[in-house]
């Protein structure tokens, strides 16, 4: 009888190479963030009293969780019509609006940033056209406005894919019973539709939000110092000023925010399944 | 061509399989000489299947052994065993043709391709599938797929072949049809065949011998005839082919076992084995449908009751009868016999020596109710 | 669902559609501008800025390196990955899925904080800007990517297959790649081009633990776009974006070959 363990008895140990690397490249470096932002320079809440208490950084703190917010509700709202018609086309029509989706992922993110850099820009082509217009020139670039519509395009395709995935599966028949029964078009998607996509859209809106919340590269290059986010100041913190400490609390402060959301949503999602009866 | 060698003798040995505090199969022990067409029946978790893949390999045992051929296989691994499977959802590599689904055991044991070629080319011919070697599983039939999956168990000459339901997901022609192929091919390849099943037809078809599997154990060993003309338990009797149950208080007499059944008595000229209470079975076929108030024939038994259902055969007439105290009886009769009608009083009388005395494990109170096993 | 307002929705999706797919077309001319500036539309036509990318040791190297990081980050991480996902399958439903919910996390984790921590971590020792460095924390990233596609395969599996392949007198190893891996290649596959394109296009963790000796092609981006006014940049751009699509439509039309025999 062999001593080792093994792989067919303990088929956990298939899975430990990639642990080993979490641990070791994710694990350890979030515990040393987290560990200086209590000890650097000082041991104690320093840094967190720190944050908290200047309003520049209560404003990027707010500011992060607004664009974030505005950022999730736009793209609800242009993601929604959209992936209801994609599953109302056919399968041709179909491949070209997911096409549509997934091409800004083809392109790296910086030079999708950059494409917007281009556009939004005071001579860019968006003021040409507001200009031609008779209106007055936009100021786009390096304010919140650009940073929202830039991480629109770059977050919309995380909204439509669980949307769509979720209205794929939503039986039309049941639209069809409802108007037997004599309700209007609209009221019965208000009243079956609707709630029937809401998984999709808690799914997606907690997606967007959470990455926009992370976001770095766009609030950086099309927001400037105007419109900072949080991931831009901590890692000023860091890279510029060396500030473990600091960078290292808003940091946490990301990660808490983050964690907090997705508890949320999961309590979220278990009620809406215990009241729907659980069908799916 | 038929080699009574090829085959290899299968010793279980006191085998015990437990599942943390559930038993599945207690103290099993089983020999199936070389060559033999065996198969185990039972309904479903009596343990058929669990013994099967203990044999295969694909579950260890808790207690006892398995020998194969003569040698322990003890904790062998399953690819080790050579020991050929038939699945009951065929279990066909998808992304592989007919012929290289058939020639993968093949390949594995290092033989050459030409050898190979041939083998497989001689394994299909022997399930009528040659022209389809090309083809792939999702392009098949069910009973297609399932005689490709027979070929690749069988290829590589394994001295077992066991056989996992595998016509369970086929339609009834289309299983009789499998049901002799699969009898052919035993006797051509004269390997030692296991098969298992729920469908006691499909085992009384096929096999030389049947085990009588109940609750992790084997009620019983034996030829299909010897199973459905003596059975040693009341679960096989009922399990096997169709029969009426007469459960009762019983007293000795003078070499006879007298049961009261309701307000009537019927004797049996046996002892009861052992204490408890006893049950008198008797087949559809040694029963008779007489008027009431015939009386009885001499030698015989009889029970009043009404004729409850009849049903017409083609080869005869099945008529169930409900007797005073609620039982259900079975009697088959000939076309050419008067015909009764529902609801007419009848008697149903049977030759004593014609009916098994067997003691009642529990499960005579289902036939009082009229609910199937 | 009338006429009109079936027309309505349908021009409001193509307006998204075209809101999605423009930006990027946009750096397509700028790439060929005479002038070193982003102005849109550009004028004149000329290929410097392709001939840049070539002759610039900052661009050539940047991207050679960011295809060599990738190339093999995608091959480690796809080969722990998948041993992790069939580990995953095997076990049983709260072990997996506890293991699961640790591998997806660096999905979940901000990437500044993780930039921040890996460069901590990196400076004690002495990992900064190098291959070994860049190597474990794109292949810490992928990982999750690898995961979920090869337990989609999986997950359509049927393990009964190793199960016959056993009795056939196949060995684990032997059924592992005779039989599994063939029917999960789809999953495998699309689990090596996403933790390449993800270490490819990787910026955060690229901006903190780069130095001047190994430089990512993002980071080179980033730095010249906050520099000065580049078109080299979207010679880059539309270079990705050309051969992705490229790549993509190969696989498509070998997809519908496919499937036609």
């Amino acid at each position: 009888m062999r001593d080792l363990p093994s792989i067919r008895r303990n088929p956990v140990l298939l899975t430990l190479p990639a642990v080993l690397l979490l641990l070791v490249a994710l694990g350890y470096p979030l515990a040393q963030v987290v560990a200086r932002s209590f000890t650097d320079p000082e041991a104690g809440l320093g840094n967190y009293v720190w944050f908290f208490s200047r309003p520049v950084n209560l404003t990027v703190f707010r500011r992060t969780f607004e664009v974030s917010g505005w950022v999730t509700l736009i793209c609800l709202v242009l993601a929604y019509p959209y992936a209801w018609l994609m599953t109302a086309v056919g399968p041709r029509v179909r491949l070209l609006m997911v096409l549509c989706v997934l091409v800004p992922f083809w392109v790296s993110g910086v030079v999708r940033t950059l494409a917007w850099v281009i556009l939004l820009q005071d001579s860019g082509v968006i003021n040409r056209m507001v200009m031609a217009l008779g209106f007055e020139k936009l100021r786009l670039i390096r304010t919140q406005t650009g940073v929202i519509i830039g991480m629109t395009q770059v977050l919309l395709p995380f909204m439509i894919m669980p949307l769509y995935a979720v209205m794929r599966g939503i039986d039309l028949r049941l639209l069809q019973a409802a108007r037997s029964l004599g309700a209007r078009p609209f009221l019965a998607f208000l009243q079956i539709y609707l709630p029937l996509s809401l998984p999709g859209v808690l799914a997606g809106a907690v997606i967007v939000f959470i990455l926009g919340l992370g976001f770095y590269i766009t609030p950086a290059l099309l927001g400037g110092p105007r419109a900072t986010m949080l991931s831009t100041l901590a890692q000023q913190q860091v890279l510029q000023q060396l500030n473990w400490g600091k960078g290292g609390a808003m940091g946490v402060i990301l990660l808490v925010s983050t964690l907090v959301l997705l508890a949320v949503a999961a309590r979220l999602t278990r009620r809406r399944y215990r009241i729907a009866g659980g069908s799916k | 061509m038929a080699d009574k060698e090829r085959g290899a003798a299968v010793d279980i040995r006191a085998v015990t399989k437990t599942y943390g505090s559930f038993t599945a199969l207690e103290r099993v022990s089983l020999r199936i000489e070389a060559g033999q067409f065996m198969t185990f029946l039972g309904p479903s978790g009596s343990g058929k299947t669990t013994t099967l893949n203990v044999i295969a390999g694909f579950t260890g045992l808790t207690e006892g052994e398995i020998l194969i051929g003569g040698r322990s296989v003890g904790n062998l691994p399953a690819h080790k065993r050579n020991v050929g499977v038939v699945f009951q959802h065929y279990a066909l590599f998808p992304h592989m043709t007919v012929e290289a689904n058939v020639a993968y055991p093949l390949k594995l044991r290092r033989v050459p391709p030409a050898e190979r070629r041939r083998r497989v080319a001689r394994t299909l011919d022997m399930v009528r599938l040659t022209d389809f070697v090309h083809r792939y599983p999702a392009e098949l039939s069910g009973g297609q797929q399932q005689r490709v999956a027979l070929a690749r168990a069988m290829v590589f000459d394994p001295p077992l072949l066991l056989m996992d339901e595998p016509l369970g997901a086929l339609d009834k022609k289309l299983r009789e049809w499998l049901q002799l192929e699969i009898k052919r091919i035993h006797r051509e390849l004269g390997t030692t065949f296991v098969y298992v099943t729920h469908d006691q037809e499909e085992a009384l078809a096929l096999s030389d011998r049947i085990a009588v599997f109940n609750r992790g154990r084997i009620e019983q060993v034996g030829s299909g005839r010897d199973l459905y003309e003596n059975p040693k338990t009341l679960f096989v009797g009922r399990f096997i082919g169709e029969s009426t149950v007469l459960a009762g208080p019983h007293e000795v007499r003078g070499g006879e076992t007298v049961l009261r059944i309701g307000d009537e008595r019927v004797s049996h000229p046996c002892q009861p084995s052992g204490a408890g209470r006893q049950t008198l079975l008797v087949r559809p076929e040694k029963i008779t449908l007489r008027r009431r108030g015939a009386g009885p024939a001499p030698g015989g038994n009889r029970l009043s009751g009404r004729v409850s259902e009849a049903i017409y055969l083609g080869s005869g007439v099945k008529y169930e009868v409900t007797l005073a105290d609620g039982t259900r009886g079975v009697a088959r009769m000939a076309l050419t016999d008067a015909p009764f009608a529902l609801g007419d009083p009848v008697e149903i009388g049977w030759m004593k020596q014609d009916a098994r005395l067997l003691p009642d494990d529990g499960s005579s109170q289902a036939s009082q109710s009229g609910e199937e096993p | 669902m009338s006429r009109l307002q079936r027309l309505l929705i349908g021009l409001f999706c193509a307006a998204v559609a075209l809101w999605l797919v423009a930006p990027t077309l946009v750096i397509v001319p700028i790439s060929f501008a005479e002038k070193k500036s982003l102005a849109f539309p550009p004028d004149g036509f000329s290929l410097q800025w392709y001939a840049n990318l070539v002759q610039s040791p900052d661009w050539s190297g940047s991207v050679l390196n960011s295809l060599k990081i990738a190339a093999i980050v995608a091959v480690v991480s796809t080969v722990i990955g998948t041993l992790a996902a069939i580990g995953i399958e095997r076990m049983k439903a709260r072990g997996g899925g506890i293991i699961r919910a640790i591998l997806i996390t660096p999905m979940i984790v901000p990437g500044v904080v993780m930039a921040i921590g890996i460069y901590a971590v990196y400076l004690d020792h002495q990992l900064v800007g190098t291959l070994l460095g860049y190597v474990l924390a794109h292949s810490m990233l992928a990982i999750p990517f690898v995961v979920i596609a090869v337990g989609a395969s999986l997950s359509v599996f049927d393990a009964r297959l190793e199960t016959a392949a056993a009795s056939l007198g196949a060995s684990r190893p032997a059924t592992f790649f005779t039989i599994t891996l063939p029917l999960i290649a789809p999953g495998v596959l699309s689990g090596l081009l996403f933790a390449f394109v993800t270490s490819f296009d990787e910026v955060i963790v690229a901006l903190f633990i780069n130095s001047p000796t190994l430089k990512t092609l993002p980071v080179q981006i980033f730095a010249s776009m906050t520099r000065d006014s580049d078109p080299t940049v979207a010679a880059v751009g539309t270079l990705i974006f050309a051969l992705t699509s490229l790549a993509i439509a190969a696989g498509l039309w070998f997809g519908t070959r496919r499937r036609r025999s």
